[in-house]
């Protein structure tokens, strides 16, 4: 636990440095500053932040250009520059590239309507690719799954009786409390009543695993904190002593 | 009674992001190791699926999620990676993320060196790919063509021992997405209800809630949920990670927060009845 990893050596103004050990400090230092917000707003949190925001637009820049611009547009338009030169040209990838573009007319005023035409085009075609497809898993699928049976071939297994019923009991009534066309009186105000207590306990769910998530994510910080980061400084501080 | 509630009503919130950082770093500090418990449905049901698939089968795993989520998601991923591997399966890894590339190479090189899998063989790195939808609709047709021929580490993918045998979709038997936002359902809409491909997902704790129904009507072989999956995974394939580690740590932290749950209810409901009185 206590050992540097093999890493590459860094070496600035006849400085050597690991860069294993320059990255885990960095690491350290980000995630201080960080949780300082915790303190209060202060200049150390705000540099780590537009840090990363500045990172993240700039990793995803070279990511659409290396992953997507490259290969997908430019190398088929002209396979010379690319891993295989000896391919013929796609002259196809062109109305794609010039939609793309077409959306980039968006920050020019003047020009904005014609980032309309690409934007038909997409809405267009992930409606058509993904409204039948919701409507079978998100809408179909799942009413399916309410209508379990209650009694099986083999006779009544009460576990799974109980919870048929509920699962019936709690659609119902939670569809009926967005049922707004009459006002909730009577029977429908009971249902939408019952509805609601599920709606509750829904929520309580989620709340709590949105708890868990985020003592996570601490968890996983304090673990790198202590088992990644404090045995280097150990590391450092026995190498110093001898 | 109520002086004191209605002190720890407007207490500072700093005392309390305190405390809780005490409960999260104090089990590691005195090695606490408190049991997992029983393991949950939905996790034992991605374990139990992978344990039955005849040796050599094709797992696709989605690396679906960038650092921000990794405390959750990397301890899951690596358990089932380690599972498929000891199983004998093959791996093709890939990722609808930007920031996922990395988390293949952390979850599987890692796995791979200790198990002694061999690149191309027992396991491939696509990489990622960018188009959502349509790379998920073009796997199902071809998927070398989808990702232009190429994997992640700039190698032939058809020239690989491992692709000879995947073409499309019909030849993988399980797909597993480890994601932190909405993918999942796009998996499951395109992948598994068009092409019929078996699907299992590890879940950030915060996206368990609302995918939880697509397991229950079967859309889903599987569902690991948060850290907490993550640990139950560790202990069914019984080797301790960084999910088992910080059970201990969540544990106590949750006991705290239900704890200030109760005292926070209590004082809301004594200081608005003594209110009510004085008035």
């Amino acid at each position: 636990m206590g050992e540097l990893q093999q890493s590459n050596q860094l070496i600035i103004m006849g400085l050597s440095l690991n860069t294993y050990v320059l990255g885990l400090w960095l690491q350290a230092a980000l995630t201080f500053a960080i949780l300082s917000f915790l303190i209060g707003d202060n200049p150390v949190y705000k540099f780590a932040e537009h840090l990363f925001v500045g990172i993240s637009a700039g990793y995803g820049v070279v990511i659409v250009w290396k992953q997507a611009a490259l290969p997908l547009l430019i190398f088929k338009l002209l396979p010379q520059l690319g891993p295989t030169p000896g391919e013929a040209a796609n002259y196809w990838v062109l109305i794609p590239g010039l939609l793309g573009l077409l959306m980039l007319a968006r920050f020019i005023p003047r020009y904005d309507w014609l980032s309309r035409y690409p934007i038909a085009f997409t809405v267009g075609l992930f409606s058509g690719a993904s409204i039948p497809a919701a409507v079978q898993t998100q809408l179909l699928e799942q009413a399916q799954a309410t209508m379990k049976p209650v009694l099986g071939l083999g006779g009544i297994h009460w576990g799974l009786a109980l919870s048929s019923l509920i699962v019936l009991l709690g659609v119902i009534c939670t569809l009926t409390y967005f049922y707004f066309s009459k006002p909730h009186e009577g029977t429908l105000g009971v249902t939408s009543k019952i509805g609601i207590w599920f709606l509750m306990v829904a929520f309580g769910a989620g709340f709590g695993n949105t708890v868990m998530a985020r003592l996570s994510l601490l968890i996983g910080r304090v673990e790198f904190l202590l088992y990644e980061w404090m045995p280097v400084i150990s590391v450092h501080f026995n190498n110093h002593m001898q | 009674m109520t002086t004191l509630l209605q002190r720890l009503e407007s207490i500072d919130r700093r005392w309390i992001y305190l405390v809780i950082l005490a409960a999260v770093v104090i089990p590691f500090l005195m090695n606490l190791k408190l049991p997992v418990g029983k393991h949950s449905p939905s996790t034992t049901a991605v374990h139990d699926y992978i344990e039955q698939l005849p040796p050599g089968s094709v797992i696709q795993m989605s690396f679906d999620y960038s650092p921000a989520s990794m405390p959750e998601l990397e301890p899951m991923a690596k358990a089932v990676v380690r599972h498929a591997f000891e199983k004998g399966h093959r791996i093709l890894a890939m990722t609808l993320h930007p920031q996922g590339a990395l988390m293949i190479r952390r979850a599987l090189d890692e796995m791979a060196l200790e198990m002694n899998k061999e690149y191309g063989v027992d396991y491939v790195d696509a990489g990622f790919k960018p188009g959502g939808v349509a790379v998920i609709l073009g796997m199902g047709k071809d998927i070398v063509r989808v990702f232009e021929d190429m994997d992640a580490r700039g190698n032939k993918l058809s020239a690989m021992p491992m692709m000879r045998d995947v073409a499309d979709y019909s030849d993988i038997a399980l797909m597993m997405d480890f994601a932190a936002n909405s993918l999942p359902l796009a998996w499951v809409a395109y992948a598994h209800e068009q092409y019929g491909l078996q699907m299992g997902v590890g879940l950030t704790a915060v996206m368990a809630t609302d995918l939880y129904p697509y397991w229950k009507s079967e859309q889903f072989v599987g569902l690991i949920n948060g850290l907490k999956g993550a640990a139950e995974y560790e202990d069914l394939v019984e080797v301790p990670g960084l999910g088992i580690l910080g059970m201990s740590s969540q544990s106590i932290a949750h006991l705290l927060i239900i704890l200030f749950i109760v005292l926070g209810n209590v004082g809301y409901i004594v200081t608005g009845r003594a209110s009510q009185r004085r008035t």
